[in-house]
């Protein structure tokens, strides 16, 4: 069978911040390989380098050592909701149509349709101060399509939310991502989450950061978080994570 | 449904807020013209040093139908508009190259926070030697006594810009002068009008100070206004330039205090007064 074009590559990448002697080793030798279409879930504690990894792929940052290959326009949605407070929630988005070359005449009817993906037709003229926490991130969301990109990068696009927002916003995410066909890096470091959604899950340790161990998930959708099947993995993620750290029996997080 | 309620509430909110808003000025009003007449009724000083607020008023009122006090005034807002426009335009010109080019902060950062402390009053005899007794040396004083907190405005505003914000630009793919225009600066206007605030009032102060100093024949302002009052020694005309300068130095801020609410409130971000 032949495989899907090849969109992302990190090809034993090692990144550094801080003066040598006195560095922090961030990733150490990362190689990851992602193909078109792919829902990859990143997971991993917090600290271990994700937002790093992203940040390379993004090309906001270069790697110390190792190849970064990026097949196509990239797309990255923040940790942090980072909608700009002085601009509604169509202006935001009006903004990355903008300087994704998007024709002025054209940006109305792009932003409405993009508003709708999202499901927020009616606050279009909202601020974010004026938003839910769940309504930001959807509109944060949107800005991400909104640039056009076939490669979404995700940040933990989801953490500060509650349950019952984040469940639903996993539903649309992936209704898009599969409506459009997009290739996408989702990071998480909740280990439910990263089985939720992933095509397949990349482990990876802390100090320094690197892949520890990866797994596709072949479970049908739609999935909910809250089932045995994603209970059962997470659970044995996490092990594995616990294993690796050389830390023996704790409380699922 | 949501939407109309809250904004309905906000209503009511800003009905109450202007009522909480006036009734301390009212009563801050009330209490200066109540202690100032029970100072005159005491005669602790002769009736012809120290009128009541009735003669007061009354000469203020007198003042207002002379052609000579509008064309003082109108003197006096020219300077401190001409004056706080220039101080505004050099300020964040100078402000601007400053916070981006670093050697040039290196070099004249702590020089603009210097100015901003020097009182610029001090300015005065050189300006005078420099200038003359004219025009040029009040404009010139003004724009140093505003000018440096705009620049510092502007400085502060571009240092605080969150990190976040310049590396979203750069996802979204704006170019250098994209991320300049639609995300630095809009993201430093909350202080950058704060120093603007703080301009104006170093600006109003140093253009009182310089029309105190550099009287210019056959041109009325609020400066001559004061100091002719004070050789004939008309009192109640005194004061009431007195007021009409504390009156006008208000506004003119309360201007900008509900301009910098606009944009706090815009932003949600905490409205301090
Ligand atoms: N700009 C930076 N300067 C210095 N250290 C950094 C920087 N960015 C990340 N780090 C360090 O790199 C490590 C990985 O951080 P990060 O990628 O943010 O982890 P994660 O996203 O998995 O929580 C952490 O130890 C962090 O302190
Ligand atoms: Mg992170």
């Amino acid at each position: 069978m032949k495989q899907a074009e090849l969109m992302l590559r990190a090809d034993n990448v090692s990144k550094s911040f801080g003066p040598e002697g006195a560095a922090t080793v961030a990733l150490s030798g990362v190689d990851m390989s992602i193909r078109a279409g792919e829902f990859v879930t990143i997971v991993g504690a917090s600290g271990c380098g994700k937002s790093t990894l992203l940040n390379l792929f993004a090309g906001l940052d270069k790697p110390s050592s190792g190849t970064i290959e990026v097949n196509g326009k990239v797309a990255l949605m923040f940790q942090e909701a980072t909608l700009l407070p002085w601009l509604t929630a169509r202006k935001n988005i009006e903004l990355a149509l903008n300087y994704a070359g998007v024709a002025r005449s054209d940006r109305d009817a792009r932003v409405a349709e993009l508003l709708d993906i999202v499901r927020l037709g009616d606050w279009a003229d909202k601020r974010p101060h004026e938003l839910s926490g769940g309504m930001r991130q959807r509109v944060a969301l949107a800005r991400c399509l909104a640039q056009g990109a076939r490669i979404v990068l995700m940040d933990e696009p989801l953490g500060a939310l509650d349950a019952m927002t984040r469940d639903h916003l996993h539903d649309e995410i992936e209704s898009i991502v599969k409506a459009q066909g997009l290739t996408v890096v989702f990071v998480t470091h909740n280990m439910r989450e990263a089985v939720r959604l992933g095509d397949r899950v990349i482990l990876m340790g802390s100090r320094p950061g690197r892949v520890v161990y990866e797994q596709s998930v072949p479970l049908k959708r739609p999935r909910t978080m809250d089932s045995n099947d994603i209970a059962s993995r997470a659970a044995d993620l996490t092990n594995r994570l616990k294993a690796e750290q050389g830390i023996l029996e704790g409380a699922d997080s | 449904m949501t939407i109309n309620n809250a904004s309905r509430t906000q209503t009511t909110f800003s009905a109450r807020n202007a009522w909480a808003w006036t009734w301390p000025k009212l009563f801050a009003i009330a209490l200066v013209l109540g202690g100032w007449e029970l100072l005159f009724l005491s005669e602790w000083r002769p009736s012809y040093v120290l009128p009541g607020p009735i003669e007061t008023f009354d000469a203020l009122f007198k003042m207002a139908g002379t052609e000579r006090f509008w064309l003082a005034v109108k003197t006096t807002m020219t300077r401190a508009g001409t004056g706080f426009i220039l101080a505004l335009v050099l300020g964040s010109i100078v402000g601007i190259a400053v916070a981006r080019i670093k050697p040039l902060r290196l070099a004249v950062g702590n020089v603009i926070t210097g100015l901003q402390v020097m009182p610029s009053i001090a300015w005065f005899p050189l300006a005078i030697l420099v200038f003359g007794l004219n025009e040029q040396a009040i404009l010139f004083v003004v724009v140093l006594g505003a000018g440096p907190s705009i620049a510092n405005g502007v400085i502060a505003g571009i240092d605080h810009v969150p990190p976040a914000f310049t590396r979203l630009g750069r996802v979204l793919g704006a170019g250098p002068i994209a991320l300049y225009r639609d995300i630095v600066l809009p993201a430093a206007l909350p202080t950058y009008v704060a120093g603007l605030v703080q301009g104006w009032s170093f600006a109003w102060r140093s253009l009182m100070a310089g029309e105190l100093l550099v009287i210019i024949a056959e041109t009325p302002s609020l400066g001559t206004t004061l100091d002719f009052a004070r050789q004939m020694s008309k009192v109640p005309e005194l004061i009431a330039t007195m007021i009409v300068i504390l009156l006008i130095g208000m506004l003119v801020d309360s201007v900008f205090g509900t301009i910098s609410r606009k944009i706090r409130r815009d932003r949600g971000l905490a409205i301090d007064d």
